[in-house]
């Protein structure tokens, strides 16, 4: 049973001068994911390395799996470390390693010795050779690959010394929040959790806004999102979710403007609903799961008709991606099961048979003069009776 | 206010039934098998909910085997009764409106090399003797049937259905889903040439997670579930015994001032669809007369969504269901309101009301008002 791992992290240990502040961003979010787990761990940064520490009986799998989805994290490498007793010592300790977590397995390895300690004895090149031939002689099933090994065998001097063969790769991406904040229009399809996540993953925190119908949507679809909002916050930590009741704008927009762009004219509506909570509470961008082409609403001209109300960037994060890539992504962060869950909206009287495909904003916004009368005060009223409540992870 | 119209899918527990158990619970909570006075105690639940039962049955006490729910009750009878008699035969018969309890297990055996017919229903959801007639066979083992269909609430001719399976075939076993009928009506298996009677208790304001089938004396079933030969080895498994107690209270409960109560939910149930049929728009599917069981109402409004109409009803506090709540979770076409025969746009626009004994004139009045103001404004808005 490993007590402690090597957290690795990429692209933040070349951002200069601002290194600790995602270092330590890193270290709050590790120890973040690590509250549910059961054990006691212990988080410390060493010259441009960050430990985790278990203290006595753990649960090994779910440690592994809370600190594989803090992003920033490139890999967690469960690790065995030992005081440096002198080289013939460290042979043993390697070849107890080894012996230890594979047993009899017929694997090719390579030694990889790194000294940030120059005053030791050997030096790497040395460690390489000479601790590949004691593995040798120790270990029948193991042979050397210099070029494809099925593993490397770690061996880093530091005051302690650090032995490690695996590395389980995290997400990668930036600390939450080292980033700012972004608006994330939430449904409960597949692509809007998938887009957040990806946002998150560059450092963003996220806030969400999600627009329900009743009675054409129901109360079981709205725990849908709710549900999916807490698998998001995962990844990125707490969402703010609004749940903006938007039935009389769209009942409004059905009875008013022609049937065809009622999709486009409703979706104007929720960017702007979006935009108004993204700048109350300063974000600086909304996220949507587009992907052009995907469905009526998201070819490039519907696409330009929506960005059009926007005034902050709108990031699209899917915008390139088929549907099977989406699929992919939302299978890997688990979101796809709840996702694909059949409490869909009802409100197929919404979706025009044969919706435009290619929008002219002057039509459309010729359209928009017929709810001049009424939309200032539905969307005002919308606003104000929206709910707003916080999603833990779950 | 809160108005709950949807006793089909399950029921409040009422008080006696609280009562008895959690006394079960909190002081006598031995096991039944034990050999020691505790258990002596538990085991006395379950023979008083044996007496309570096989009272309203006019059966026998050790006719009574007490499963899950109505589901196992149902799979028991079915792929029990099959399996035990398959070397007279794999011929089975059912109907097109059953529940999917029975519906799944009939599916099941077809994947075992059973063979089953499927009678079909005329416009009120009833089933033909003479189809009935028609369909049996020397090699058909058992015939299920259900007594009150849970969508529609039509009832199937129960008597007349177990005097011609056994003129036609003394062998072939008539198993009755009874999960909407019992409590609602009379029934005794004897009487209607019944071998098997599936019951569950939510439905009766017993608990969830208990049932009882009925086996008539020296009926040839094989076990589902093995284990420590419990009952007679026909279901094995340490009793549940509050939920038992539970039940038997329920049933004795159910047929206790039973005429009043059953003649109430008919006031109700005429009071609702002489008003409801005002609205224009709207239509009554099944039997509106006393023909049909006394607390399922299927209304169809074309043009609104079942869901919709559902969810506008919750808003105002009153609980109905969407075809048959069972199956809602997973939206899908009702196998009984097609083969009723009802058009597509009713299909997709069926909601069920269903009353128990506690519901009142005035909450039918609150649920009328509450669809006129509705449905015109629903209606308005229909897929263009």
């Amino acid at each position: 049973m490993y007590q402690s791992f090597l957290i690795k992290y990429g692209e933040i240990a070349i951002k200069g001068k601002n290194r600790h502040l995602f270092e330590d961003a890193l270290v709050s979010h590790l120890s973040h994911a690590l509250k549910p787990v059961e054990g006691e761990f212990s988080i410390w940064k060493e010259q441009g390395r960050i430990y985790v520490d278990a203290k006595g009986e753990y649960d090994y799998d779910h440690a592994i799996s809370a600190m594989t989805k803090v992003f920033g994290v490139v890999g967690v490498c469960p690790m065995v470390q030992v005081e440096d007793e002198g080289y013939e010592k460290l042979v043993e300790e390697v070849i107890r390693h080894l012996k230890d977590t594979y047993g009899e397995k017929e694997l090719t390895f390579k030694v990889m010795a790194r000294r940030a300690r120059k005053n030791y004895p050997l030096n790497s090149t040395e460690i390489n050779m000479d601790m590949g031939e004691k593995i040798l002689d120790a270990c029948p099933n193991l042979k050397v690959d210099v070029h494809e090994p099925d593993m490397f065998v770690n061996i880093e001097i530091r005051q302690k010394i650090n032995i490690y063969t695996e590395i389980i790769p995290g997400p990668g991406g930036m600390p939450v929040g080292s980033n700012g904040k972004a608006m994330l229009l939430l449904s409960g399809g597949i692509d809007s959790p998938v887009a957040g996540y990806m946002i998150a993953k560059r450092g963003v925190s996220l806030e969400a806004t999600y627009f329900h119908a009743p009675p054409y949507t129901s109360e079981r679809a709205k725990q849908k999102v709710v549900d999916l909002a807490a698998i998001v916050a995962r990844y990125s930590g707490p969402i703010t979710l609004n749940i903006v009741n938007f039935t009389d704008i769209q009942l409004e927009i059905y009875e008013k403007c022609p049937h065809d762009e009622l999709t486009i004219i409703m979706r104007r509506y929720m960017m702007k609903i979006a935009e108004h909570f993204a700048k109350e509470s300063n974000c600086l961008g909304l996220i949507t799961g587009e992907s052009i082409g995907q469905v009526a609403s998201q070819t490039m001209q519907s696409l330009a008709a929506t960005n059009e109300v926007c005034t902050m960037p709108v990031y699209r994060p899917l915008i390139g991606f088929d549907k099977q890539e989406i699929v992919e992504v939302s299978e890997k962060i688990d979101t796809y099961e709840t996702s694909i869950l059949p409490f869909e909206d009802c409100c197929t009287i919404f979706v025009a048979k044969h919706p435009v495909t290619k929008p002219n904003i002057n039509i459309i916004k010729r359209s928009e003069t017929k709810l001049a009368d009424t939309i200032d005060d539905l969307m005002k009223k919308a606003i104000e009776t929206t709910e707003t409540i916080v999603v833990e992870a779950k | 206010m809160q108005i709950y119209l949807d006793n089909s899918a399950t029921t409040r527990v009422s008080e006696s039934v609280l009562t008895v158990m959690e006394e079960a619970m909190r002081k006598d909570y031995g096991n039944p098998s034990s050999l020691h006075t505790m258990g002596m105690e538990a085991e006395n639940y379950i023979k008083k909910a044996k007496e309570q039962i096989a009272k309203t049955l006019r059966c026998q006490e050790k006719e009574i085997y007490f499963t899950s729910c109505g589901t196992e009750s149902d799979n028991l009878a079915i792929i029990g009764g099959a399996f035990a008699n398959q070397r007279q035969g794999k011929h089975l018969i059912t109907t097109a409106v059953e529940h999917a309890a029975v519906a799944a297990s009939m599916k099941f055996l077809e994947e075992q090399g059973f063979e089953v017919t499927y009678l079909p229903v005329d416009e009120y959801g009833v089933i033909r003797l003479e189809d009935l007639k028609n369909a049996i066979r020397p090699d058909t083992i058992l015939v299920s049937m259900m007594y009150v269909n849970n969508e529609v609430g039509s009832v199937m001719p129960i008597h007349e259905a177990g005097e011609l399976i056994k003129e036609c075939n003394p062998n072939t076993l008539f198993h009755v889903d009874a999960i909407q009928g019992y409590g609602k009506f009379k029934i005794y298996p004897k009487q209607d040439k019944i071998d098997l009677l599936a019951v569950s208790g939510h439905k009766l304001h017993g608990p969830k997670g208990v049932g009882f089938l009925y086996v008539k004396e020296k009926t040839k079933l094989k076990p589902l579930i093995y284990g420590g030969g419990h009952q007679n080895g026909l279901r094995s498994g340490t009793e549940n015994v509050p939920g038992v107690a539970g039940l038997g209270q329920a049933c004795e409960d159910v047929y206790t001032n039973f005429e009043e109560k059953v003649n109430h939910m008919y006031e109700l149930r005429e009071q609702f669809i002489s008003e409801v049929e005002k609205i224009e728009g709207v239509s009554v599917n099944g039997k509106k007369t006393r023909e049909n069981a006394p607390h399922i109402v299927s209304v169809s409004v074309p043009g609104v969504r079942s869901e919709v109409l559902l969810h506008s009803l919750e808003e105002k506090g009153i609980y109905v269901s969407a075809g048959s709540a069972c199956s809602s979770n997973k939206p899908s076409i009702s196998a009984t309101l097609k083969a009723i025969g009802l058009p597509k746009e009713k299909l997709e626009s069926t909601v069920r009301i269903s009353f128990c004994d506690t519901n009142t004139g005035e909450e039918v009045e609150e649920t009328i008002k509450a669809l006129k103001e509705l449905i015109p404004v629903l209606t308005r808005f229909v897929r263009r």
